[in-house]
């Protein structure tokens, strides 16, 4: 009998759930893998998509949100091998596995530490709870693989946003696994799309994208291209979240700042009853 | 002209004259080829427009635009909105056209024909017991009489599909006979409903014989049914005003209705248009898109290409 031949894996593009190629048709190899190289064309779908995507995921229960996550923390623990196969550290795996399980538990408790009652002089209950912001533009960082990216994706998508990751381009096979990972969780389609190839022809169109609300530049290392990116995202007032130190400890606690970074407030007053 | 010409021409007229003769005439047209026609349509689809090509068609595009609602939630102030819309699609814009007509029930034309006014935008309205068409033809001409006299100048009529579909061409013929006689000077669209026509021959058959009763424009759907627009159809109806023209000299126009959302569909029909008909019909008095929801994209990938970056739903007006 013959010898088997091997499965070759092409990473693909996620966007509304799906995976499919890049519209430009081009790809890179990374680690002796294709992976799609993106256009700014892939980049505008994916912003439909996500926006799609918004009414149905901000719409959804807090508890709800918080199930699906801590399900997304189920499938990666089960896909453990595939990700060290790829040469993620064991070790990192795990910590990203249990920071989605730490973000999934904030989902129906961030409105409590973060929103509440506020004291007024009338007759007048005035309350104020956030909201996500909508869609979410998200540069991924280079390292750690997958749990950089899992830190940056989580606190966006537990509140009720929806988001565009452009995966770092040289670390695109954990992103695009994590992929599989997301589709396989009930995760609805379209609240996470990721974009793999180079940061300069996806992030600019995202940056300027009128539709998109806030835009998290963490992984950006070129300074130059981090002050475009933000004189870009300042036409429509879009939220900015400034590049990461390079010396950012992942592994430390990640505090609620990601969280409420993403969030606009709604403040109601309504009469008391007398 | 030569004498086979002219004695084709007044043959052609003399068709309504009695049943057996139209019915021989239109079962007489050639059979379309159903999977050439989608697969001419779908290659026609794949052509790639771009840069100016592409910002010439999306003005071209708006101006073919009949903006329509036709709700049972319509008010004055909504349908006055949407006037105000068609007349400045894009507010920010001033080099932006307006759209070729507002498309509403009669009942709504008062209030469109006041914003409308000398504006050289057209108001349409539909009527004949739109959108079922079951309604007796006193009323339904009644119908068409009261928009004309509220200010429409052009009028979108149903056919009788029942009829149609029970074989009695003549009676639809002298239905639209009636109509056209009914819309004195305004423009008459007639609806096919090509969804509830079910072959393409039946498209064929319709199209002629709503030209031969003296259609101005032939009209794909009525956006109340299921299967609205589609390429093919709208190939086999721009193939038939092609023939009709060669046959008797009269241009018709066709507007595809309903299920047309986005640039890239629209900017597929002008494809289409151009390749099957030529640019004598890429003109809003010879092409239109009836569409609602299409505009604020055609509006959207006018943005792109002036400013550069994408823009959003947020910045365009609800209808």
């Amino acid at each position: 009998m013959s010898e088997r031949v091997a499965v070759r894996k092409t990473y693909k593009l996620f966007i509304g759930g799906k995976f499919p190629r890049s519209e430009s048709g081009r790809s890179y190899i990374v680690q002796d893998s294709n992976v799609a190289l993106s256009s700014r064309k892939d980049a505008r779908d994916a912003v439909v998509a996500a926006r799609a995507a918004v009414k149905g995921w901000a719409g959804a229960t807090a508890y709800n949100r918080g199930q699906i996550l801590y399900r997304v923390a189920e499938m990666l623990e089960g896909r453990r091998e595939q990700f060290v196969a790829l040469g993620v550290p064991g070790d990192e795996v795990d910590a990203a596995t249990d920071r989605w399980v730490w973000y999934a538990g904030w989902s129906d408790k961030l409105p409590q530490v973060y929103g509440g009652a506020n004291p007024v002089a009338g007759p007048y209950f005035n309350l104020s709870a956030p909201e996500p912001t909508g869609v979410v533009a998200v540069v991924a960082p280079e390292t750690p693989a997958l749990l950089g990216l899992v830190s940056v994706i989580a606190p966006a998508i537990v509140t009720g946003n929806t988001v565009v990751v452009a995966a770092s381009p040289a670390q695109p096979l954990a992103a695009v696994t994590l992929a599989e990972v997301l589709a396989t969780s009930d995760l609805p389609g379209g609240v996470v799309n990721i974009l793999t190839g180079r940061l300069s022809e996806t992030v600019p169109t995202l940056a300027s994208h009128m539709d998109v609300n806030a835009i998290d530049l963490t992984g950006v290392t070129d300074a130059e291209l981090a002050a475009d990116l933000e004189v870009k995202a300042a036409e429509n007032l879009k939220r900015v979240l400034r590049p990461a130190p390079t010396d950012h400890d992942w592994s430390a606690d990640p505090g609620i700042t990601r969280m409420t970074s993403l969030l606009e407030t709604k403040t109601v007053w309504h009469p008391k009853g007398v | 002209m030569t004498a086979t010409a002219t004695s084709a021409r007044s043959e052609l007229s003399e068709l309504g004259r009695s049943e057996t003769a139209l019915r021989t005439f239109l079962h007489g047209l050639p059979g379309v080829d159903q999977v050439g026609a989608e697969q001419r349509a779908a290659q026609l689809g794949t052509r790639s427009i771009k840069t100016t090509a592409k910002a010439q068609a999306i003005d071209l595009a708006i101006r073919m635009v009949d903006l329509t609602t036709l709700e049972g939630a319509d008010t004055p102030g909504k349908v006055r909105a949407l006037a105000a819309k068609a007349l400045r699609p894009d507010p920010a814009d001033p080099s932006c056209p307006h759209v070729g007509a507002v498309c509403v029930y009669p009942a709504m034309v008062p209030y469109v024909a006041e914003v409308l006014r000398g504006s050289g935008v057209h108001l349409a309205s539909v009527a004949t017991a739109f959108p079922s068409g079951q309604a007796p033809l006193e009323i339904k001409l009644a119908d068409v009489r009261a928009a004309v006299a509220a200010g429409a100048d052009e009028i979108d009529m149903v056919i009788n599909r029942g009829a149609f579909l029970a074989g009695r061409y003549k009676e639809v013929y002298d239905e639209i006979v009636a109509t056209k006689s009914a819309c004195g000077d305004a423009h008459l669209k007639v609806i096919l409903e090509t969804g509830e026509l079910a072959t393409y021959d039946n498209v064929r058959r319709a199209s002629w014989l709503a030209m031969l009763a003296g259609g101005d424009f032939i009209k794909t759907s009525t956006g109340k049914v299921p299967v609205a627009a589609t390429l093919p159809v709208t190939l086999v109806m721009l193939e038939a005003v092609r023939d009709f023209r060669a046959a008797t000299g009269r241009q018709v126009g066709v507007k595809p209705a309903g299920g047309i959302k986005t640039t890239k569909d629209a900017i597929k029909y002008l494809v289409m248009v151009n390749e099957t008909v030529g640019a004598d019909w890429l003109d809003p008095d010879w092409f239109r898109f009836g569409a609602s929801s299409l505009l604020n994209d055609l509006l959207m990938q006018r943005t792109k290409l002036t400013t550069g970056v994408y823009s959003g739903p947020d910045y365009f007006t609800l209808d």
